[in-house]
């Protein structure tokens, strides 16, 4: 099964099995971690987001219109900023590692 | 006089619920069929709750014979459903204080001084209620209230000031708009040079930013300077490295979040932010005080929309026997029943 890696705020790191055709955000949530995403999943907030490291970003299709004005409601946004929930987990994206930005 | 230090008269009322998103007004519906007469309670100016704050727009497809509708939509059904029923709404206010009165009763006092005094209060908040999001800088809550604030409560605070804007929704540019004459100068802080917000207050910003009356920065608020709460600076981060903005105020709007808030000081049983009740009459563990929909948790919860409606029609039936201890009820439905098409006004 593909894998993927989170490193949480205290800066542990979790290595997760992913469900293929799960969003990110899903299986960070199913595995407990804390991952507030507030809205469900239909890209309505900003409490899924995210860094990605750099050859995850480039594997991943652009954030479109919608995921950039949440990402306007985001903290601490950089350029490998992303919505988990936005990110769907496929094969291709085994051992992507992610990291949850700041709550607030 | 009752002593009472609000200069109200409490309003009495059969159930008073906390939360107007779909549960709550689908509770209204069923406690009018049973006679029962709600007012409601909601920290948003708006009714709707989630569905009409977080995705007005988006489709939902699991409500039963309602095979698509948006989140207004839906929202604006229920409205209609509960209609018959009167209910009233108290927006733009938090329920603040719950307290056990003499009789029974639970006296419910909200930030804005509206007191209720009735037998049955439902928590339908979801996942608590929508506060101003705030920056998770350190120190930040030193500046609260005194030069940084999250919302605009009267437009005289910022007369004669430096204000910094950060946000980039409708109501930052809208506050910009109304801020910029009162003001000794004026700027807008956003992520990017793209606005999410009406095309004609883009517009009008671009204009005052032309014209040299508004500043337009990009980047995001990285620190805050000041003594004794007094602003003096804010760091932002740019592409380009750290820069300081002078400014004494600054206004961040970054949207909504949710949060228990005060009923997570009322003796209820919660874990991780859900209440616990028992799954025959959603009371929780206090007597005449129910909660529905996401807020709870029992073996085997879903947070569904339908599954509220279902917790909302089951509290009912308790409800009505605290609200009229003396009096049988008997079950009813709305196909066949004359008095229940009385009450609808159908007859």
């Amino acid at each position: 099964m593909a894998k993927l890696k989170v490193t949480d705020r205290d800066g542990v790191q979790h290595e997760l099995e992913g469900e293929i055709g799960w969003s990110v955000m899903e299986i960070i949530r199913e595995a407990d971690l804390p991952i507030e995403a507030a809205c469900g999943g239909c890209c309505a907030c900003a409490t899924c987001h995210v860094y990605v490291d750099a050859g995850t970003l480039a594997k991943l299709p652009p954030a479109d219109a919608d995921e950039n004005m949440m990402l306007d409601e985001g903290f601490e946004v950089r350029d490998n900023s992303r919505l988990s929930c936005q990110i769907k987990f496929s094969e291709e994206l085994d051992g992507i590692e992610v990291e949850l930005a700041p709550e607030y | 006089m009752t002593g009472s230090p609000s200069t109200q008269e409490p309003i009495q009322t059969d159930m008073v619920i906390i939360g107007a998103g779909p549960i709550g007004l689908f509770a209204v519906f069923e406690a009018g069929l049973l006679g029962l007469k709600c007012h409601l309670v909601d920290n948003l100016d708006k009714i709707g709750g989630q569905c009409a704050e977080l995705y007005p727009e988006k489709p939902i497809f699991d409500i039963p014979a309602v095979p698509r509708c948006t989140g207004q939509e839906l929202i604006d059904r229920l409205l209609e459903q509960a209609k018959p029923f009167e209910p009233v709404f108290h927006l733009d206010q938090q329920a603040s204080a719950l307290q056990r009165l003499e009789d029974g009763k639970w006296r419910l006092e909200t930030t804005a001084g509206t007191v209720f005094e009735t037998p049955n209060v439902v928590i339908a908040a979801g996942a608590g209620s929508f506060v101003p999001r705030r920056l998770p800088l350190p120190g930040a809550e030193d500046f609260e209230g005194k030069s940084l604030y999250y919302a605009v409560r009267r437009m005289e605070d910022f007369r004669g000031r430096h204000l910094l804007i950060a946000g980039g929704g409708d109501s930052a540019l809208d506050w910009l708009l109304n801020l910029e004459p009162l003001t000794a100068s004026i700027g807008i802080l956003h992520r990017r040079d793209e606005f999410r917000a009406a095309p004609d207050s883009v517009q009008r910003m671009r204009e005052l930013v032309e014209s040299g009356r508004a500043r337009l920065l990009l980047g995001q608020v990285a620190g805050l300077e000041g003594t004794g709460g007094q602003l003096e600076a804010v760091r932002i981060s740019t592409p380009d490295g750290e820069i300081r903005h002078e400014c004494d105020a600054l206004l961040a709007l970054f949207g909504l979040k949710m949060e228990l808030g005060p009923i997570a000081e009322w003796g209820l049983n919660i874990e991780r932010n859900l209440i616990h009740v028992d799954t025959e009459t959603f009371e929780t563990n206090q007597p005449g005080l129910f909660a529905i929909g996401d807020i709870i948790t029992y073996p085997g919860k879903l947070k569904l929309i339908l599954s509220g409606f279902h917790e909302a029609a089951l509290m009912c039936q308790k409800a009505f026997k605290n609200a009229h201890p003396d009096q049988r009820l008997v079950f009813r439905y709305t196909t066949s029943s004359s008095d229940l098409h009385k009450k609808l006004g159908v007859a």
